[in-house]
């Protein structure tokens, strides 16, 4: 018999109207780390769910150690080794990383929190993983990276053997994931053993041992990473094949779309983001901007689209000068926009579906006409949308809130898009997305550039942006510091140039 | 599974039922007989004409402050002063309803304009604070419900009056009553219930039919989203305020047109407008959910002067009042409630 640390036999779990999981089984051996893949959806977080007590499965077993277990609520969970780090941090902020650890089982003299102990333990804790982590530092002090690791020595003080990560590369720069991968191989020789919720596959193929997949609520096997390929599990993932380079023919760049001349931006705290910045877009190429987050990419967009003001510089479109219109007329004059942020700035989530795919055409006949709306014509607009992109909701009457990330995704671009716009931009446009929505947008966004539309792509993911651009601009601390041809970099080199010229001191700081 | 329309209809419901139950248990405690009680309610508006029609008279301004409340809130703004509104468009509608001579045609008009025009500058002044300084809208619109206060006793005892304490009637070519309603019923029932309907259409066509409403509700979700979409979020807030404040205006005017035809120094609050905050909150801040909540506060304010008749003090029904509010802010209970009610009934 094998030795599993946790085993999860034949679980089932039904809400109403939907079965999330159908018979599903993850056996996790004790030492290795163990990779749970499946589409956004596909029921992954409601497993680790039941697994951490938060919700009680209809059928099926637990097993810790072999034993026969009920975990009915998250302390059960605690209790029996089981930690869960979170995709969202559950951190307080104004709290120091000690502070923040104990939290809820602090060691006690007398009736004060004894917080030199808790600094010592937390500290030892740190050192024998590996973890560097400053235990008096505040965590608003501290980088996101940082943060997740305090979040895993949280769940090692409260004793976890296993230790659940639910995306944690998410919200990590290159260097960041790197970093974390060593952390985890610590773990697994202190004899740990990790669960690790993704659904990208290369950090699978890099780290995992084996990979439990489902899709759609059923589980579709465990498969050794040893014996299988990144086609194999994406196929069995979405259940079709997956092609992850998307084709495309070469660009044919033609008159230039967008000029930048020194264009210099603030953020809110009045510290410049851009810094005297010259970048050109031509029709019929896709510009990918490099970079990792915090270095201007945000204040770039907003400055381009009108949504900041910009305190030095130009900003041409079709040799127009739009430095200084309003966000309408830009819009108008020929930008799309699809935001970083879909949910702050994408969509009116209480709007209906139908609402927000007029939500930059409203105005404009036929959907409006002498201030009041034709519903019929917005709602004929909306339906067609839904169906050429392949927008999965109910209705278009469907508030946008209830659709999934990928769906609401589907919905902006195809507004974005429908409006023909000469420059489309497009931040972050599949964040948080499953390989089947990527491939989607990846194939719209070379299509417009095939129409000879200039595409303005900024990402963080380095995949995306090798796979999608025509060229690549590095950005950091505000400047684009390198223009390179995907056809000649490769990750390393887009790494590098990403941390700017002082790449000791910035793995130094960590 | 009940769908999220059906819960905005059946929560006040049932908030208005518990709320009369709940009554009924307090009467009993109290040794009064709660059937005598909420028959002698019935009684107090049902009994006669006259009570039907006093109590049209008193449900006509909550509409108004409903609306009023009801708009603020769906384009994502807290009116809490409506209040001082209704007062600065009481004072406005009596102001031209003694001061101007004009056939009625255009004297009635002109008045209620004043007082919706009143109204929409005493909401103006949170919205542009709010719109270019930020100022929490809220906190403005209180302050705003004293100065009202002040300044219209100021008017009323020096301006309208020379050192009086009530003004003269407007004239009768302002009054919103009418002599085949008051000899049909004996009462001072008046027009403004027509003025308070037709305002009730005019919130919903904006909402859901105009653009300008598609704007005001998409910045009274998200400001960041309309800013995207090019929306000028400030210019927004303003706009909802005077609509909001315009319709509390209105409010003044029926009391000053119509119930009292005149008006009168203060030295408390009218609580129109802040009832008028119960009464969105029990219809939904739908428009139509205005007309049926107005209705029941109408009812039950009136009606509840006949209760002593059965010995049962009125201020009882405050406290229906109150409970049936706190059911409905509750209201996610009652949800919770039904929804086990539904799966209790599956097993």
């Amino acid at each position: 018999m094998e030795n599993y640390v946790i085993e999860m036999l034949n679980i089932r779990k039904e809400f109403p109207g939907i079965v999330a999981n159908d018979n599903i089984t993850l056996q996790v051996k004790k030492g290795e780390i163990h990779a749970l893949l499946g589409e956004n959806g596909a029921g992954k977080s409601t497993l680790m769910n039941v697994l951490f007590g938060l919700y009680q499965p209809d059928k099926g077993e637990i097993r810790v150690d072999g034993k026969k277990v009920e975990i009915n609520d998250p302390n059960v969970a605690n209790k029996l080794g089981i930690g869960m780090v979170h995709q969202h941090f559950m951190l307080i902020d104004t709290f120091t990383v000690a502070q923040n650890i104990v939290l809820g089982s602090e060691p006690k003299k007398g009736l004060k929190i004894d917080m030199k102990k808790a600094v010592r333990e937390v500290q030892e804790l740190s050192d024998r993983y590996g973890l560097q982590v400053d235990a008096t530092a505040k965590i608003s002090d501290i980088s996101v990276g940082m943060q997740q690791r305090v979040e895993i020595l949280k769940t090692l003080y409260r004793g976890a053997n296993v230790v659940i990560l639910d995306e944690p590369t998410a919200v990590l720069t290159p260097q960041e994931i790197k970093e974390l991968i060593v952390i985890l191989q610590t773990l697994i020789k202190e004899g740990k053993s990790i669960i690790l919720i993704t659904h990208k596959l290369k950090e699978i193929m890099e780290v995992c041992d084996r990979c439990t997949v489902i899709r759609k609520g059923q589980g579709i096997g465990t498969v050794e990473i040893s014996e299988t390929n990144p086609n194999e599990l994406a196929s069995l993932m979405v259940g079709r094949e997956i092609r992850f380079s998307t084709e495309k023919q070469p660009a044919a760049p033609k008159e230039t779309i967008l000029a930048i001349e020194g264009l210099t931006v603030q953020d809110s705290r009045h510290v410049d983001m851009v810094k005297d910045l010259n970048l050109d877009i031509r029709a019929g190429e896709i510009v990918g901007i490099a970079g990792v987050d915090g270095n201007g990419q945000t204040e770039l967009i907003e400055a381009i689209t009108g949504l900041r003001k910009k305190s030095a510089g130009k900003v041409m479109l079709k040799n127009q000068d739009i430095t200084s219109m309003p966000v309408r007329a830009i819009t108008e004059s020929g930008v799309g926009h699809i935001p970083q942020d879909r949910h702050k700035l994408g969509l009116v989530l209480d709007f209906s579906v139908g609402e927000n795919i007029v939500l930059q055409t409203y105005y404009q006949k036929p959907y409006a006409k002498g201030g009041i709306l034709s519903f019929k014509r917005i709602y004929d607009k909306a339906k067609a949308l839904i169906e050429e992109y392949d927008v999965r909701t109910p209705s278009h009457l469907t508030k946008a809130r209830a659709l999934s990330g990928g769906n609401q995704q589907k919905a902006i671009i195809g507004r974005e898009i429908d409006r023909n716009p000469d420059l489309l931009i497009a931040a972050q446009p599949t964040r948080g997305l499953d390989v089947g929505a990527i491939e989607f947008i990846h194939k719209r966004l070379i299509e417009q550039r095939d129409q000879g539309k200039a595409v303005l792509l900024v990402s963080f993911e380095l995949d995306e942006i090798l796979n999608v651009s025509d060229r690549i601009a590095v950005m950091f601390d505000g400047k684009i510091i390198a223009t390179v041809n995907p056809k000649e970099t490769n990750e390393q080199e887009l790494g590098l140039l990403m941390a700017g010229s002082k790449i000791e001191k910035e793995g130094a700081q960590n | 599974m009940f769908s999220s329309t059906k819960f905005n209809f059946i929560i006040p419901i049932i908030s208005v039922l518990l709320g009369l139950a709940a009554g009924a248990i307090i009467m009993l405690i109290f040794g009064y007989n709660p059937i005598l009680g909420y028959q002698a309610l019935w009684n107090g508006v049902f009994d006669s004409p006259f009570f039907m029609s006093e109590t049209v008279n008193r449900i006509t301004p909550y509409i108004l402050t409903g609306l009023a409340i009801a708009f603020a809130f769906r384009t994502g703004l807290f009116n809490i002063g409506a209040e001082g509104q209704v007062l600065v468009g009481w004072v406005a509608a009596v102001w031209v309803g003694t001061a101007v001579d004009a056939p009625a045609f255009i004297h009635l008009p002109l008045a209620l304009l004043a007082a919706a025009a009143a109204g929409a500058l005493w909401a103006f002044v949170p919205g542009i604070l709010k719109a270019k300084l930020g100022v929490h809208e809220v906190i403005v619109s209180i302050m705003m419900n004293y100065i009202a206060l002040h300044v219209t006793n100021y008017l009323i005892r020096f301006v309208l009056t020379d050192n009086q304490e009530t003004t003269e009637p407007v004239k009768q070519s302002a009054s919103l009553t009418n002599d085949f309603l008051i000899g049909l019923t004996g009462s001072r029932l008046h027009l403004g219930f027509i003025v308070a309907l037709l305002m009730v259409l005019v919130m919903w066509i904006i909402l859901e039919r105009t653009k300008l409403g598609y704007e005001l509700k998409a910045v009274g979700y998200n400001q960041h989203a309309s800013n995207y979409a090019g929306m000028k979020v400030g210019r927004n807030i303003v706009v909802s305020m005077l609509i909001s404040g315009l319709f509390a205006g209105l409010a003044g005017a029926m009391q000053g047109l119509g119930s009292f035809g005149n008006a009168f120094t203060n030295t408390a609050f009218s609580n129109l407008g802040f009832d008028g905050i119960a009464v969105a909150l029990l219809g939904g801040n739908n428009p139509f959910g205005v007309v049926l909540s107005a209705s029941l506060f109408g009812f039950l304010k009136v009606g509840s002067l006949n209760m002593s008749s059965a010995g049962v003090p009125n201020e009882i029904i405050e406290i229906v009042i109150a409970l049936i509010i706190l059911f409905v802010a509750s209201g996610f209970i009652i949800r919770w409630a039904l929804l086990q009610l539904k799966k209790g009934e599956k097993k």
